[in-house]
């Protein structure tokens, strides 16, 4: 659409401007405050320069918890992309059963994800658990607060559970935005099933998984929660990912000074490969 | 090629149930059979776990508080939102690319990051363990998100449309109450949907923001979890709870949330 030059639109983002600013630029010029200082707990502050982000450079616990966030995020997206798109692609086009899937599939989507932690705690626990009472009588040893392969097992499954419905949606979404010409032209070309995909398909749905892609990307380099009332961050520390250990040093050990240098971290983390994966979308769409 | 099209998704919705049925089965049981051994149905059907939530305040509130600041940041975030994606979608102003592209980088940012700040700046302004709090906090996500969605339809509304209003003798306003957001509500809807869900989905800033008088729901239920021994039963009956808003949100927007990211713009 083209646009008129207009100053004055100022006004109208001035609301958002102001709210998100209140929000977003003084809690984070508290954290960088902190990241700068030392202080010994009496609000007293000395000046420490870059000795917390060195420190959080070099340190072995955040190269681990980095080493399994990134372990995660990388798992889920391999299996919930394509997963997603191959049910989006089975969707039914109209219909009674097309609302039902619809209603069906979005309902993970809203539950509170507290609830969805609990909810697969006492679902995969092996005693009194549907999941791990099955697991264990068709002969696997599945204890997922002991063993931390069971413990990693259960919160991928969790989160495919969780959000695989979302990438199902925007797929859907890009699908049903072909016109029915496209498959007819298609048919008289006597093109196959992968032909149609490949060339077709593929090449609409590619805005929306763009989409899907960045959402589930930050939104699962993010999670807290879920993790947090599964397992805890346990067995050990096998589940510890970035969230987790940065409220444990924040919140538990009140080591402002390292938790707000590894903030900042993690923060600029994200902002990199969302910008790497959003510019080498584009410049693909563009050739 | 249709034929056989139908497994995927039924597989896929039975997987999506399981772990739900398990929730409300569970509900419905006594913490006594709970935990004296697996049963896939409810042997002693009781609705004890129900009649303790919706008699006990500690517990109901915490719906309240829920509905009341999710409520309560849908409408601030979808109302802010309208004009600014109204200029993003007809204006081009000094620095509107680089101020969107801000917007949405909010969006990136870890809860974890912010809950400690969040929790400092809202006490100095004497608004902590307030309904207001947490809805404030939650539009750091959600503005951005409704500005996208509405972004994203109003784009797809012609501009013929606006200049036909101003020929007509239509003061600005006039057409933006009357004629422009009734025309793209179907992108409202979305919008409020997603602030909906978000905020709704959301804990770890809700939690650090409220102690008694704004606690929601799924504070009290990790609360409850971990002092009153492990009520089992409680828990799936106020988790089962939790799931009921959404539900219902769903059916009604059902026709709308697929497209909603779709039409957004990257």
């Amino acid at each position: 659409m083209n646009k008129t030059e207009n100053q004055k639109a100022w006004l109208f983002v001035l609301p958002v401007v102001a709210l998100v600013a209140f929000n977003a630029v003084i809690p984070l010029m508290t954290v960088v405050n902190y990241s700068v200082q030392e202080t010994f707990g009496d609000n007293t502050f000395f000046w420490s320069g870059v000795l917390w982000f060195e420190q959080v450079l070099h340190s072995e616990r955040f190269h681990a918890s980095l080493g399994r966030q990134l372990l995660f995020t990388g798992t889920i997206l391999v299996i919930e992309i394509p997963l997603g798109v191959a049910i989006a692609l089975t969707m039914p086009r109209k219909g009674v059963w097309l609302s039902v899937c619809l209603v069906l599939m979005a309902l993970p989507l809203l539950i509170p994800w507290n609830v969805v932690g609990a909810m697969w705690n006492i679902f995969a626990l092996p005693d009194i658990g549907l999941m791990g009472w099955t697991l264990n009588k068709i002969g696997f040893d599945f204890n997922f607060t002991r063993q931390p392969g069971d413990a990693w097992f259960t919160l991928i499954i969790m989160d495919v559970w969780h959000w695989t419905s979302l990438v199902v949606l925007l797929a859907y979404a890009g699908l049903s935005s072909i016109p029915d010409a496209y498959y007819q032209a298609a048919k008289i070309d006597g093109a196959g099933r992968w032909a149609i995909f490949r060339h077709i398909q593929l090449p609409k749905m590619k805005r929306v998984l763009t989409i899907a892609l960045l959402l589930r990307f930050m939104d699962s380099f993010m999670i807290y929660t879920e993790p947090f009332v599964l397992t805890g961050g346990g067995p050990g520390n096998s589940t510890t990912l970035l969230s987790i250990d940065l409220v444990k040093i924040a919140l538990g050990q009140f080591d402002l000074g390292p938790a707000a240098a590894m903030s900042l971290i993690y923060f600029l983390i994200i902002l990199l490969l969302s910008w790497i994966f959003y510019t080498v979308m584009m410049r693909n769409e563009e050739q | 090629m249709r034929r056989t099209g139908w497994i995927v998704p039924t597989i896929y919705i039975i997987f999506l149930m399981l772990p739900i049925y398990w929730l409300v089965s569970m509900s419905f049981k006594t913490t006594n059979e709970i935990l004296g051994g697996f049963s896939v149905f409810p042997q002693e059907f009781t609705i004890a776990n129900y009649v303790t939530i919706f008699t006990d305040p500690t517990w109901y509130m915490g719906y309240v508080n829920s509905l009341a600041y999710v409520s309560l940041n849908t409408i601030l975030s979808v109302s802010v939102a309208l004009p600014a994606a109204y200029a993003f979608s007809r204006y081009r102003f000094i620095g509107d690319k680089h101020l969107f592209f801000w917007l949405l980088t909010n969006r990136m940012a870890p809860p974890a990051v912010f809950a400690l700040p969040f929790f400092q700046l809202y006490s100095a302004v004497n608004l902590f363990d307030t309904h207001i709090a947490v809805a404030l906090a939650h539009t750091l996500f959600n503005i951005p998100l409704a500005v996208w969605i509405l972004e994203g339809f109003m784009s797809g509304v012609p501009k013929e449309l606006d200049e036909t209003a101003y020929v007509d003798g239509h003061s600005f306003w006039s057409f933006f109450l009357k004629i422009f957001i009734p025309t793209v509500a179907a992108g409202i809807g979305v919008a409020a949907f997603f602030c909906f869900m978000f905020s709704w989905v959301e804990l770890l800033l809700a939690k650090t923001l409220t102690a008694v008088e704004a606690k929601p729901i799924a504070a009290i239920m990790t609360r409850t979890a971990s002092t009153s021994g492990y009520e089992l039963g409680l828990l799936a009956a106020a988790g089962t709870l939790t799931i009921i808003p959404g539900a219902f949100v769903i059916y009604f927007v059902r026709n709308y949330i697929a497209k909603g990211f779709a039409l957004g713009r990257v």
